[in-house]
């Protein structure tokens, strides 16, 4: 008996690491989706009346509950993906007409996806970086609102510049404003102890009722629009292929951060210092570090990456900002987050997945009829389900692992 | 040197730093009170502040009128003054210090504003307290919840889902107070789920919490998008509680239209606010609920069941906010819209943290929150030049300033947050 | 005689430990039973169990010959069984009447609390057993000696006659503890019945009327204190024979290397706790800061390692000032650090052993060129310090966390040993520990202070300080009252100090003699 704590978790081949970390998520999104099937399910009008003659005719029943859920999560699917006969056809006439119109109509669902998962990696990793420093951002909606606005400020107000010096500023911008609004709640919660979740959420009110007047007054394009003019081509994130492909630089970008986020926390003084500060702050005070400056640091982190987030959606999707436009980030960014394990590789394939969702919830929207709030539903769950890994191990009747290496307890209340 | 005499003086250096600081603030606000509105107001022009309200049952009262100039500048000289005399003797009471600031300037601020018109302040009260009701369910159920040691901010997702809960059933039954009772027991419910989560599987409580925001948002919008806003309209058409005015108190002037002529929901805010405050300080089970929250494990040694006291308290808290979800439909517009909550429940957390974690302070800074949103809409009519998102954003700055501790500290639960492991 | 209560074979596991392994213990009326054992000997999880804590996973309790079940704290409170714990269970923010009340509360009305009534009630017990207390106090304005009675006050407030004091005297002064012995025969006189858990052996022999020695979560033996000898009980505690002293050679005091002019320091809730204080610390020389827990000896630590800000006054290492320095600069100036919580300040827990050692140099070469880390440097030097100062582990990768208590001790002690220091502070550097690594982590000490290190013990266990210090400063309410020779130190003088009597008067009431130094586990 004795023994048993000499296990030797060290040993472990990478390969069934990793298999062992994205266990549980995945685990978690299957039952997210399993969930959200049975949403659909009950919500539907046609499937509960044929319940209603269940008795007459069950195979009716069955067989609508399961056709029901095939036509959502099929044009689910095709919106996130694509058709593959569509790629067919598009690929036979570019090689025998050289004629690429529809081509890239096939492959546009896949691109609309990448281009929605952008915002999400960096978002993610913004409360990811967060979480490792043992601070809980929920304010990355309202940095990225500003540093959307802020770029979008940049990008419409110069002209004349060249794209090499005005986009890189535009980008610059964006990150700045969204540094500032996270480094507001960090420096309080450094010099004051105010707990950053109610700041961070403050923060977010603050943003949007300084856009609301900023988009009615100072920022208005003219129009009756509550929205910025557009920004100047020279600002804009190239794209990588002609009109209704969107697909652009801010996913190469973004992908590029989440390799820096990693060699940041994993390979230098400064991320074993934020690490040190998130897993026991008073250690990592007796060890000599800053409390002040990496709490500070990593909040201002954290909202450049937002901000960022935000800046890419403007420079290379929307081109302006309106109303609204930050509407959901902040808390999926939060689900993220928690699906990756604050681990970058993990935040920008949980990134990937939400991209996807969300891009095929519209498509779902509108061919089989069901409200794209679905994927917040399924989001809701998958949340609880990997905070709780607990659950996911009862019910797929999983070995029980040791504790300490499942500890899920990111904050500590609103300790001061 | 003499240890004792040291003593003394580092102790008396902070009481020092509270003298001279509040008489900076004090005397800085007197000269921002002269300089912002003093010299904006033209002289010879009264304020008409409004004291009855139309179609109220209440003895007519006169409305106060005031000469404007000359009450801005008594105004600022008062505040100055008692700067001076706060640099020179010293108040300890840093409440009153921050009460008799913040009153000046937005007394000040009310008069400049309506300088040359009429400006009901019955009504004003009136609108603030209904602004404030939901805003201080939502304080209380984190009230409840937090003192016994239990962070809960799914409050928002709690009233949403309750608030479609009670149209939904208030419209099928045709019955606004099976309305109001699901609403109650759905609050109870999803923070019972809440509950678990935290209890029994010590998910992180924030986390928790921002899954049912998340999963409350999408699931209400589902079912509207679904169904109320498609072939059953007929499910989100309840009607609205009518308003009952209470016999002879609804008569006292001023008090009667602003608070005795409100309906049922207000009332139940009223009620909740003092029962929970004589539970928590006044009874057993009060004494047990913040014992858990302060120190759980003394708790568990005097053979009190922690789990059962966060479970209840938590599920307490929920109905609580169950009641605050129905004031968004059956309590006030008598329909369910997408995200109707608007934040109201993180501002009640922010209540409940500027309330110090006591009911009757959550209500007061319920109010406060509550009178900040029913003024910018009256100061758009009143067309003052501020831009109203300035004054939409002085409570989220003020939360902010509160949480700094620099007035006046909040102290949570002490383990407020932290699962129970035996 | 009557056996009050009766243990039988009581068996606990936890995961990877047997904590108890089929214990018998009995416990006669009227009677004070020690229950000694060394540190992670089963005593606290057994009393656990039987105040209902935890459950035992075999085994039977009776009580007056009846078996009973104890599930909770609430079934061993109805069968007239109270603990006063360790750490005491007392909510801070709340009045004396407020926490004696909790769990049974006597209502007005049925609804309203009736905390008069309570209030009453233990002013009698005051009375009775001479436990002086204020019941409208707040907790938190409390010294820990009368926190102790409300402990006890609570405890024969719901009318328990089996009492379980759970290492009483661990926070208290001998004189303290000296009354606490009076308020216990008082209560034995009264008709109660005590099981008092220590691991102190002259306690026990100063007051037990029968002693039961617990090893490794079993029953190694039992005695009367008239027939044992310290050193019997000593080796029935650990279980081979132990040197009750120190091996060490005599001081060879240097240069002043730590010097301390009348420092000021206020702890977090702004109160003055180190109230002007002037000493210094030589090379080659361990001073011992003697005193009860609480009377500023942590923040005095906190302050010379920068861990809390000096108010006024000046610290001055080799001649250079440190009062205002950052915990880095005062480690990079040749500081050592062992810190009185090792979980809290000393260790990062989830992180694996390699980071914990490099914890304090990380941004030093060969750990790190500009900010990338060096891997390679990092694992080559904690495999060597990991085997140079005997860290039982299978590997280095594993997390801190897994680590036992002693373990955990010495990475701590092999990362501040292995740099360059002119001072070691050391803060209670063997709480909780082993006595294998408790004799380590002392010949580690003597060994710095032969290499010329000047060394700041501070502890709360008399009998380390007087084991290692060559001269021993005793502090009280954030003074320091006097400082002694420790080759002639007379252990009641030092009582009398720490528990706040001026040199004088102590020194005219101290009786000469009793000078032999026994090391207390």
């Amino acid at each position: 008996m004795s023994e048993k704590n000499q296990q030797q978790p060290a040993k472990k081949g990478w390969l069934r690491q990793a298999r062992e970390a994205a266990l549980v998520p995945a685990l978690a999104v299957f039952t997210g989706l399993l969930i959200g099937a049975i949403v659909i399910v009950v919500s539907d009008a046609d499937v509960i009346a044929a319940y209603g003659n269940f008795f007459s005719n069950p195979l009716h029943a069955i067989g609508l509950t399961f056709s029901t859920v095939a036509t959502a999560y099929g044009a689910l699917f095709i919106g996130s993906f694509g058709s593959f006969d569509r790629l067919v056809e598009g690929l036979g006439i570019y090689f025998s007409t050289g004629e690429t119109r529809q081509l890239l109509r096939a492959i546009y669902p896949l691109t609309e996806s990448l281009v929605s998962s952008t915002p999400y990696i960096l978002t993610g990793l913004s409360v990811a970086i967060g979480f490792r420093a043992g601070l809980f951002n929920i304010g990355a909606e309202g940095q990225f609102f500003i540093g959307a606005l802020c770029s979008a400020y940049v990008g419409y107000s110069i002209s004349g510049l060249p794209a090499f010096i005005h986009l890189p500023l535009a980008l610059l911008a964006g990150a700045a404003g969204g540094a500032v609004w996270g480094a507001i709640p960090g420096y309080l919660k450094a010099r004051f102890g105010a707990h950053e979740v109610v700041n961070t959420i403050m923060m977010n009110w603050i943003a949007f009722r300084l856009s609301d007047w900023l988009l009615t007054g100072p920022m208005q394009a003219s129009g009756f629009r509550p929205v910025t003019p557009n920004v100047a081509i020279s600002a804009e994130l190239p794209r990588f292929f002609s009109d209704p492909i969107r697909l652009n630089w801010g996913f190469i970008l973004s992908l590029a951060i989440a390799g820096l986020v990693y060699w940041l926390l994993f390979k230098t003084t400064i991320g074993f210092e934020l690490r040190s500060v998130g897993n026991n702050p008073d250690g990592a005070k007796y060890a000599g570090m800053s409390i002040t400056r990496n709490i500070v640091l990593v909040m201002t982190l954290a909202g450049a990456l937002a901000g960022l987030a935000g800046t890419v959606q403007v420079l290379g999707v929307d081109r302006w900002v309106g109303q609204g436009f930050s509407a959901g980030y902040g808390f999926d960014s939060i689900a993220l987050a928690l699906l990756g394990k604050s681990h970058p590789l993990g935040v920008v394939l949980a990134a990937l997945l939400f991209g996807f969702l969300r891009s095929g919830a519209a498509r779902m929207q509108s061919m089989a009829d069901i409200p794209i709030d679905i994927i917040s539903v399924i989001q809701g769950l998958v949340i609880i389900f990997v905070a709780a890994p607990a659950i996911i191990r009862r019910i797929y009747r999983l070995k029980e692992k040791a504790a300490d290496e499942e500890s899920t307890v990111l904050t500590r209340g609103w300790g001061r | 040197m003499n240890t004792i005499e040291e003593t003394k003086t580092i102790e008396a250096a902070a009481f020092r730093r509270i003298r001279i600081g509040y008489g900076i603030a004090l005397l800085v606000t007197g000269m921002l009170i002269f300089l912002l509105f003093g010299l904006n107001t033209q002289a010879g022009l009264s304020s008409v502040f409004g004291m009855n309200l139309p179609s109220s049952q209440a003895i007519v009262i006169p409305d106060l009128v005031i000469p404007a100039q000359a009450t801005v500048y008594a105004l600022a000289i008062v505040i100055a003054f008692l700067g001076a005399f706060q640099m020179s003797r010293g108040i300890h009471s840093i409440g009153w210090l921050v009460g008799a600031l913040a009153f000046a300037f937005v007394l000040a601020f009310l008069v400049w504003a309506a300088q040359g018109k009429s400006f009901n302040l019955v009504g004003m009260l009136q609108s603030s307290i209904v602004r404030a009701t939901p805003i201080a369910l939502a304080a209380l159920c984190g009230v409840m919840s937090e003192r016994s040691g239990v962070v809960n901010i799914g409050i928002e997702g709690i009233m949403l889902i309750s608030a479609q809960a009670a149209v939904i059933s208030a419209s099928l039954a045709s019955n606004l107070y099976v309305g109001l009772l699901v609403a109650i027991l759905t609050g109870g419910l999803v923070a019972a789920t809440h509950a678990y989560l935290v209890i029994r599987f010590k998910v992180d409580q924030i986390v928790s919490g921002v899954a049912i925001n998340i999963f409350g948002v999408g699931m209400t919008s589902f079912i509207s998008s679904r169904f109320l806003e498609k072939a059953f309209t007929n499910l989100n058409n309840s009607g609205t509680f009518p308003i009952i005015p209470i016999p002879i108190l609804s008569k006292i002037p001023i008090i009667g239209p602003a608070l005795f002529e409100s309906n049922i929901v207000i009332y139940l805010m009223i009620v909740v606010v003092i029962v929970t405050h004589v539970i928590l300080f006044y009874t057993p089970w009060g004494l047990r609920t913040r014992a858990v929250g302060e120190h759980p494990k003394a708790a568990d040694t005097l053979g009190i069941n922690v789990y059962l006291t966060r479970y209840i308290n938590v599920i307490a808290g929920g109905m609580i906010a169950g009641l605050g979800g129905a004031y968004f439909t059956i309590g006030a517009v008598g329909r369910f819209d997408q995200a109707m909550t608007a934040g109201k429940g993180f501002i009640g957390l922010a209540a409940m943290i500027f309330g110090n974690w006591n009911p009757v302070g959550a209500f007061f800074s319920s109010l406060i929150f509550g009178f900040a949103d029913s003024l910018q809409v009256k100061l758009q009519i009143l067309s003052v030049p501020i831009p109203s998102a300035f004054l939409l954003m002085a409570p989220y700055i003020v939360t902010m300033i509160v949480l700094t501790g620099v007035i006046g500290k909040s102290t949570p639960p002490a383990a407020d947050g932290v699962p129970y492991e035996k | 005689m009557t056996t009050v209560l009766e243990l039988r074979g009581i068996t606990k596991r936890f995961p990877g430990v047997l904590a108890n392994d089929h214990v018998d213990i009995s416990l006669n009326e009227r009677e004070i039973l020690a229950l000694l054992g060394e540190n992670g000997a089963g005593k606290t999880t057994l009393m656990n169990i039987l105040y209902g804590l935890y459950q035992p996973d075999e085994g039977q309790i009776l009580v007056r010959g009846e078996e009973v079940a104890i599930n909770s704290p609430s079934d061993a409170i109805a069968r007239g069984i109270g603990m006063v714990h360790q750490h005491f269970m007392l909510v801070p923010v709340m009045t004396v009447t407020e926490n004696v009340m909790l769990g049974i509360e006597p209502t007005k009305n049925g609804i309203f609390l009736d905390k008069g009534q309570v209030a009453k009630r233990i002013r009698e017990i005051s009375e009775q057993y001479g436990l002086e207390v204020d019941p409208d106090a707040y907790i938190k304005d409390l010294p820990v000696g009368t926190q102790q009675r409300v402990e006890i006050i609570k405890v024969l407030y719901r009318n328990a006659d089996i009492l379980i004091l759970d290492e009483p005297t661990a926070v208290l002064t001998p004189q303290e503890v000296e009354g606490l012995f009076q308020i216990l025969r008082a209560l034995i006189d009264s008709g109660k019945s005590i099981i008092f858990i220590t691991h102190k052996l002259k306690e026990v022999l100063a007051m037990a009327d029968r002693i039961t020695v617990l090893r490794g979560g079993a029953v190694a033996g039992s005695a009367i204190p008239s027939e044992v000898t310290p050193r019997q009980l000593a080796s029935l505690m650990v279980g081979r024979e132990v040197s009750l002293t120190v091996e060490k050679e005599k001081p060879q005091p240097g240069e002043v290397v730590l010097q301390v002019n009348h420092l000021y320091v206020k702890d977090e809730r702004e109160h003055v706790v180190v109230n002007g204080i002037t000493f210094d610390v030589r090379g080659g020389e361990v001073l011992g800061v003697a005193g009860v827990q609480g009377n500023g000896q942590t923040e005095l630590v906190y302050a010379l390692t920068g861990l809390l800000p000096v108010e006024s006054g000046d610290v001055l290492l080799n001649g250079e000032s440190l009062a205002h320095a950052t915990p880095r600069q005062i480690l990079e100036r040749g500081v050592a650090h062992v810190p009185e919580d090792r979980q809290k300040h000393g260790l990062v827990l989830p992180f694996p052993i390699y980071d914990n050692m490099m914890l304090c140099t990380y941004y030093q070469p060969p750990f790190s060129r500009g900010v990338v880390l060096q891997e390679k440097a990092i694992m080559d030097s904690a495999t060597e310090l990991t085997a140079q100062f005997d860290v039982r582990t299978p590997s280095i990768k594993v997390a801190v966390s897994t680590l036992s208590g002693g373990n955990q001790q010495k990475v701590i002690v092999a990362r501040e040993f292995s740099r360059p220091i002119k001072l070691l502070i050391a803060s209670q550097p063997t709480r909780g520990l082993d006595v294998g690594s408790i004799e380590y982590i002392h010949s580690r000490i003597i060994e710095k202070r032969d290499d010329g290190v000047a060394v700041l013990l501070v502890s709360s266990e008399l009998d380390e300080i007087l084991a290692l210090s060559d001269r021993i400063a005793v502090m009280y309410k954030g003074q320091i009252v006097d400082v002694l020779d420790a080759d002639a130190v007379n252990k009641e003088y030092l009582g009398l100090l720490m528990a706040g009597m001026k040199p004088s008067e102590a020194a005219s009431k101290a009786k000469p003699g009793e000078q032999t130094v026994e090391r207390v586990f």
